[in-house]
């Protein structure tokens, strides 16, 4: 009957912490979970990643060291922007040296070095980072993982992860919600009765989650959040005082050298860490033979980051409102996240629910050991314990008018599910267009755009008479999942998934072939093809500006120089050796900027015409 | 294999097609069918099995949901009595309302606090009045069940959502505002 048996060597689950900052992986041993270290000793792999131009790929410790080296093949925080689009990540280009790729349109591509990758691309790296850790330590290949997510994770963002998973060749089991995982690591040797609080403040993350435990179940009441709320914000805020007080200082805007913001970075992470136990410390900061020093006092840094601390506490009113419990009702609060070390937020979080927290296990590790957790329950060596969450927004279509009916309510213990009727507007309709949002707003532009259905080859039939029965089911994951059957004929409906942000299946399976560990032979090959796309992209840009007004302002000179690289260009793709080519293309875009810049004058004045002032 | 879910939310949690519920009884129910059904129970099995898991689930979840609250428990199991839930409990002020509403409407518009107060304080004790009605209706449909109770039920309950709409009117001050 059970096709998959989990509990021998080869079949072991994993339980994994895909971290903005830091990533662990750790598994159950017998019964109790254990954090598993890479090699260099470190149970913290940190999230990193960085190309080296060989092709290589580095994660962890490695390529930390690579943010200040070699900032441009370097990627950190890549959680944030999981799941999530060009236009809505805005605010994050400005504070984090992202470099996205141009081009990037539902899917953001970040550059490393001369290639791009999806975000679920770059988490995948760490994901088989951790797996070939695990499978180090405990021997034979690891197929299947619990991996977890914030609790405030939309459905994107959820996908998104399980993308990575399946990019990195691992069968992600469950996704699980972080302040849940902690609850269940802390839940393993006590037999806990009551309400219990999770306070998570993470790297870019901040959830709270309120659980009530029974007999072996935790039940999740309900979740709240800000995904875009952790220590990051807090390194950021000194990062900025330290840019200005070094411009006034020295006279230098050090913020535009990647290079100098990332020691900075350094230091000033270090600075908060030890404020934690220290009253007072001295940010340093050596950059070409001038050093920065600057005392901070814990009361300082109090000042500088209360209002960061104080966004935390309306998610936890809101999150005891909808649980329907008081302060005094709480039981036990649990802190995860590294931030949680920070004094002033354990004593706000102290003050909120009038219990002192509890901090007995490592607030960096408690979500990968809950994660272990899950895994045993899964396999089956864990009878006992059982997680019951919640889907943290609702789900809604969006119906005329840009209005939101809301069919499955936030703080919904998954699986849940909605049935909705459709039919068509026009004699003969055959396909119905269904935009689904999560989110609590009223207007659909104001939620968060999931994915529109299209509910394909209906009978033609007079218009209101088709009868489609829609099923929107939210799985245990948090991920929806959706079905249709036409109502009379009781005949499956073919449903066409469209989601707005995100890869499609077949974008998934690509990476998958295309992903590194399964190409390294092939790498000569991509770099062949990839070069000569490029330069089949810029020939026929430069094809096309030749017949411009903007060429004819170049002299003879500039116009032969052209021509000559470009032919030399042509000649060059047809031959094997992408490092050739890519130096022509190189050698095009250096002759051609001033080509260019006439263009884009000309497009800007011409545009400035087109303006009505 | 063949075995298909019950898939009414009464007959899914082994209890009585009931209006009042003993809500610690229907919480142990929830635990225990929790413990049957739960995806993560069926990780370890078949594609088949993995699905019947998750439907049952989702069955089980949504059920929770609408028997422990009492109106929407009423509304379902109305629906299931084939009457009629939909739209009518609609915008039209009951015709013996009409003076609170009007009054209230006036209130609202010059801001005055201490009508407003009054007006909630008046709305709030019909509420429950219509509850204390409510309670008293399904105990009587328990015991004797017919269609006459459910239509009184109905429509209590078309007047409850009214009023209760009325009270969250009267609520905290800056609604009005956060409605913007």
């Amino acid at each position: 009957m059970f096709q998959i048996d989990f509990g021998s060597q080869t079949d072991r689950i994993v339980g994994i912490d895909l971290g903005t900052t830091n990533s662990l992986v750790a598994y159950l041993n017998l019964t109790s979970p254990e954090v598993i270290a890479g090699e260099d000793g470190s149970k913290l792999v940190p999230s990193v990643v960085s190309l080296t131009p060989g092709g290589e790929v580095i994660v962890g410790n490695a390529a930390r060291r690579l943010l200040i080296d070699a900032p441009d093949r370097t990627v950190y925080s890549i959680k944030r922007l999981m799941g999530r689009g060009v236009e809505d990540v805005q605010e994050e280009l400005k504070l984090f040296p992202f470099h996205i790729a141009e081009g990037s349109e539902s899917v953001i591509q970040i550059r490393l070095g001369d290639r791009t990758f999806t975000p679920p691309e770059i988490s995948a790296m760490i994901l088989r980072q951790l797996k070939s850790n695990a499978e180090a330590a405990l021997g034979g290949e690891i197929k299947y993982a619990v991996i977890t997510v914030p609790a405030y994770f939309n459905d994107a963002q959820r996908q998104a992860t399980r993308d990575a998973g399946r990019i990195a060749g691992l069968e992600v089991l469950r996704l699980v919600n972080e302040p849940t995982a902690a609850a269940l690591a802390y839940g393993l040797d006590k037999r806990k009765q009551g309400i219990v609080a999770v306070y998570d403040l993470g790297g870019g993350t901040f959830d709270i989650s309120i659980l009530k435990l029974h007999e072996g179940i935790f039940e999740v009441l309900a979740t709240n959040g800000d995904t875009h709320l952790g220590g990051d914000d807090i390194d950021n805020r000194l990062l900025r005082i330290a840019l200005e007080d070094i411009q006034s200082e020295w006279g230098e805007d050090l913020s535009r050298s990647g290079e100098a913001v990332q020691t900075l970075r350094r230091a000033v992470i270090e600075a908060k860490e030890a404020l934690s136990f220290a009253p007072a410390v001295t940010l340093s900061f050596d950059w070409k033979g001038r050093s920065y020093h600057r005392e901070i006092s814990r009361e300082l840094f109090e000042k500088l980051i209360a209002d960061i601390v104080d966004r935390t506490l309306g998610p936890c009113r809101d999150c005891m409102r909808d649980a329907g419990v008081t302060p005094e009702q709480i039981d036990e609060v649990v802190l995860v996240g590294g931030s949680t070390r920070i004094p002033m937020v354990r004593s706000a979080v102290e003050v909120l629910f009038r219990a002192r927290p509890h901090t007995d296990l490592n607030p960096d590790e408690v979500v990968a050991l809950g994660a272990a957790v899950q895994a045993g329950i899964l396999g089956g060596q864990i009878q006992d314990q059982l997680l019951l969450d919640v889907t943290p927004l609702s789900l809604g279509i969006e119906t005329y008018g840009g209005v939101v009916s809301k069919i499955i309510h936030r703080n919904s213990t998954i699986p849940a599910s909605a049935m909705e009727t459709f039919t068509t507007a026009v004699d003969g309709q055959r396909n119905v267009l269904i935009h689904v949002v999560q989110g609590e707003r009223e207007l659909a532009k104001d939620c968060r755009s999931l994915a529109r259905f299209d509910l394909k080859d209906i009978d033609p039939l007079p218009a209101g008479m088709a009868r489609v029965e829609v099923r929107f089911l939210i799985d245990a994951n948090g991920i929806l999942n959706v079905t249709a059957r036409d109502a009379r004929t009781e005949q499956e409906q073919s449903v066409e998934v469209k989601p707005t942000y995100g890869l499609t299946d077949e974008q998934v399976e690509a990476m998958i072939e295309s992903s590194i560990e399964n190409a390294e032979a092939d790498f000569q090959a991509r770099q062949l093809l990839e070069a000569r796309v490029e330069a089949d992209t810029i020939l026929a840009a430069v094809e096309k500006a030749a017949r411009s007004e903007a060429h004819e302002q170049l002299s003879e000179d500039e116009r032969k120089q052209i021509r000559r690289i470009k032919n030399e260009l042509i000649l060059a793709r047809d031959h094997n050796h992408y490092v050739l080519i890519r130096a022509k293309i190189d050698e095009l875009n250096q002759a051609t900027q001033k080509l260019a810049e006439n263009m884009m004058n000309a497009a800007v004045s011409g545009a400035l015409k087109g303006t009505k002032v | 294999m063949e075995r298909r879910l019950p898939l009414n939310y009464f007959d899914f949690f082994e209890i009585p097609h009931h209006l009042s519920l003993d809500l610690k009884d229907l919480e142990q129910r929830f635990y225990a069918l929790s413990r049957k059904w739960h995806p993560d129970r069926f990780a370890r099995a078949g594609a088949a099995e993995r699905q019947e898991a998750l439907d049952a689930s989702a069955i089980l979840n949504d059920g929770y949901r609408v028997l422990r609250d009492p109106v929407q428990r009423a509304n379902y199991l109305l629906k299931e009595n084939g009457f009629d839930i939909g739209e009518q409990q609609s915008k039209e002020v009951p015709p013996e309302l009409l003076e609170e509403v009007f009054e209230l409407n006036m209130a609202l518009e010059e801001s005055d606090a201490e009508a407003i107060a009054a007006a909630r304080q008046k709305f709030t004790r019909m509420q429950d009045q219509i509850d204390a009605e409510l309670t008293e209706a399904y105990q009587r449909y328990d015991q004797q069940p017919g269609r006459d109770v459910l239509a009184q039920v109905r429509s209590l309950l078309n007047r409850r959502k009214y009023v209760s709409n009325l009270v969250a009117r009267t609520a905290a001050p800056e609604s009005g505002v956060a409605a913007l």
